[in-house]
């Protein structure tokens, strides 16, 4: 066991040092990086590349960025993807098949393509959401993902407590933030940012050892104290979840009129499936090539959504917008605490800043766990 | 790369059975020896049984699992897979992964009687249970059969019901909307047959087909006293993976490739009533 490091404290003009050792040590290093009117991970070589001094303001329906002329680089609060892309792929080959002049099918897996990847800004509402994806795609009782599990043992995280919070957070109510839990999360170094520089953590073995290979000095304690005033800002939120746990309320509402309500605005785009870091869904397609010699089977994200999500011959299970919405919330809200023992939203808002209807889950959960439904009326 | 259980094996068909006109059986035997050997399965299990460039199915077995070696398939002709599989021919491969899911509860159902239930155009998933009673029939009760079809045409594997109404301490009983003169059974609605039966108090029901269909007879069953563990049913959905990743057959909390797609009623009863699950 190594010992616990002390908080240390990284100079603004030293976070170069921290990219450069984790580039020598053989990753690939993400950073937040400004594109098009967004915040998005990207490879990252140099800290010019970093947004500086850049806010981002939610609200249901809406994201976007201003200028706060300060000289931090992480007073953004969430990217429209978390980590998922780099870990469960939009799109992926599962296996490739064959077939040779004699009618012989041959399959065969695909050449791994696991890099090393070190990833920079996640905040603790994402690091909540990987470990609900670890729990999906690394468990035994779900057979454990290949692809998967191989990017995220090549995994290191460099994690950043916030310092503000947006209209749409809620992670304190979900238990999930905003200040990460070095200890225990997959953290493998823990920062806040003060105006000059930052209280840096290590989260594990690889994290101390990184960290080492700076030689910094440990904060003191004024810089300890910017850091608690800078992470009190983050949880003063202004919207939280009714209750931890909903499922008792959502399996008893299920013919509550909020889901017809709800419906007429939903446009079942499926946006809030594609930003949120828990979503696991996926369906999967023959690709054959036009010579019939090959073929592989890809797998691409999917919503519960799509009408294709609950097709079965002839059938779509959920075949209008009030099925569909209501599969997404008794799912994400109830039944994940029956598959992976807690709810499985970790307050991040973004299903709400990209919600094209502007619709905000906390006020559906509220109205569905407060109003009589139908049911109840019997 | 660590193993990837996405990947199928090569598997060929040693036979092929056309039962009716869509409905057709597929024998089907793994090609990498190693594979064939350690392959066993339950009744109630399905594989995953994949036709070259264009996709997979979820397949139940109905065969024997006493014969792990070949494995029957009965497969109905009604998409676009299985209408390719459908124009293959003995000798040809496929892939074939598996076996997934919890089958039907035959340890439970040792001793006692047995109510097989199943409507729609031929239940694959309970002709496994009729073939494995009939094949020990000294560890159960009495069978009965219960089957529900909207045309005589559509009742298939029609010999083998006429042989099974020939087995020991076993009643068949079916039932058509509507008649023609080569249908000497019931005319009607299944459940008018409820009344035709005797079920003790120990009978352990296994049914599946079309939900309407199995809601029907539970309110029918339940009437009769039958216990609501005592019920079984095979659900179906949507599959994909067979690995419980993919999210398609999630029924409530459920994924029912990996805990179905047999459950005791008790487990989904209170999303059964409801549509859009
Ligand atoms: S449900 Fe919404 S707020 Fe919760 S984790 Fe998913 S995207 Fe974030
Ligand atoms: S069923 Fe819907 S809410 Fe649940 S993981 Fe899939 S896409 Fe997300
Ligand atoms: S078929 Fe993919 S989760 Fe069950």
């Amino acid at each position: 066991m190594t010992r616990p490091l002390a908080a240390q404290f990284l100079p603004h003009n030293q976070l170069q040092r921290l990219l450069d050792t984790l580039h020598h040590s053989g990753h690939k290093v993400y950073g937040p990086q400004l594109r098009d009117d967004a915040i998005t991970y990207a490879p990252l070589a140099t800290t010019d590349q970093l947004p500086l001094g850049i806010e981002d303001h939610h609200a249901p329906g809406s994201y976007r960025l201003q200028q706060n002329g300060t000289q931090h680089w992480f007073d953004w609060l969430s990217t429209p993807q978390g980590i998922k892309p780099l870990l469960f792929k939009p799109r992926e080959t599962l296996w490739h098949a064959t077939r040779d002049a004699t009618g012989a099918i041959h399959f065969t897996d695909p050449a791994s393509s696991a890099e090393k990847i070190a990833v920079i800004g996640l905040r603790a509402c994402d690091l909540a959401a990987l470990k609900l994806q670890d729990q999906h795609f690394l468990s035994v009782e779900h057979t454990p993902d290949p692809f998967y599990t191989e990017r995220r043992r090549h995994l290191f995280i460099v994690a950043i407590n916030c310092t503000r919070a947006a209209a749409t957070c809620f992670c304190t109510s979900t238990g999930d933030g905003p200040k990460c839990d070095v200890n225990n999360s997959a953290a493998d170094i823990a920062m806040t940012e003060l105006d000059s520089g930052f209280i840096i953590m290590a989260g594990s073995a690889q994290g101390t050892h990184i960290i080492e290979q700076l030689a910094l000095n440990d904060a003191d304690e004024a810089q300890l104290n910017e850091a608690t005033q800078r992470e009190a800002n983050a949880i003063q939120q202004q919207r939280s979840v009714p209750s931890q746990n909903m499922r008792d309320t959502l399996f008893a509402a299920l013919d509550h009129p909020q889901w017809d309500d709800v419906a007429s605005r939903c446009l079942s785009c499926g946006n809030c499936t594609a930003v949120c870091p828990s979503c696991f869904c996926y369906s999967e397609q023959a690709e054959p090539q036009l010579d019939g010699s090959s073929t592989e089977q890809t797998r691409e994200w999917d919503s519960c959504f799509t009408q294709g999500h609950s097709y079965m011959h002839g059938i779509t299970v959920r075949h209008d917008t009030k099925l569909r919405y209501r599969q997404w919330l008794t799912h994400k809200f109830a039944g994940w605490h029956d598959q992976y023992g807690r709810s499985g939203c970790t307050g991040c808002g973004r299903c709400i800043s990209w919600c094209p209807a502007g619709i905000d889950i906390i006020d559906e959960l509220t109205l569905l766990s407060t109003d009589k439904g139908v049911a109840d009326d019997a | 790369m660590m193993h990837n259980p996405h990947r199928p094996h090569r598997a060929r068909i040693v036979e092929r059975i056309q039962e009716s006109g869509t409905v057709f059986t597929l024998r089907l035997e793994f090609i990498e020896r190693d594979i064939r050997e350690h392959y066993s399965f339950a009744p109630g299990q399905f594989n995953m049984v994949y036709l070259y460039g264009v996709g997979e199915v979820a397949i139940s077995i109905v065969s024997d699992p006493k014969r792990p070696q070949q494995l029957d398939h009965a497969i109905r002709a009604v998409g676009r897979v299985t209408n390719g599989i459908s124009q293959l021919q003995a000798g040809d491969t496929i892939g074939l992964r598996g076996p997934y899911g919890r089958g039907w509860p035959m340890e439970k159902a040792k001793g006692r009687d047995v109510l097989v239930i199943t409507g729609g155009l031929g239940c694959a998933p309970v002709v496994s249970v009729i073939n494995y009673i009939t094949q020990r029939r000294d560890q159960f009760g009495k069978l009965t059969i219960l089957q529900g079809v909207k045309l005589p045409k559509d009742l298939i594997w029609r010999d083998r019901f006429e042989q099974w109404i020939n087995e020991l301490n076993t009643e068949v009983f079916l039932a058509a909307d509507k008649g023609d003169p080569t249908w000497p059974w019931h005319v009607g609605l299944v459940i008018e047959l409820f009344d035709q039966m005797t079920l003790s108090d120990d009978t352990i029901v296994m049914m599946c087909g079309p939900e309407g269909m199995m809601r029907v007879c539970i309110h029918e069953l339940l009437l009769r006293n039958i216990k609501e563990e005592a019920i079984h049913l095979s659900m179906e959905r949507n599959m994909q993976c067979a690995l419980g990743q993919c999210g398609h057959c999630q029924y409530g909390a459920d994924f029912i490739c990996r805990d179905g797609p047999v459950f005791s009623y008790d487990r989904i009863k209170p999303l059964f009533a409801h549509q859009g699950f």
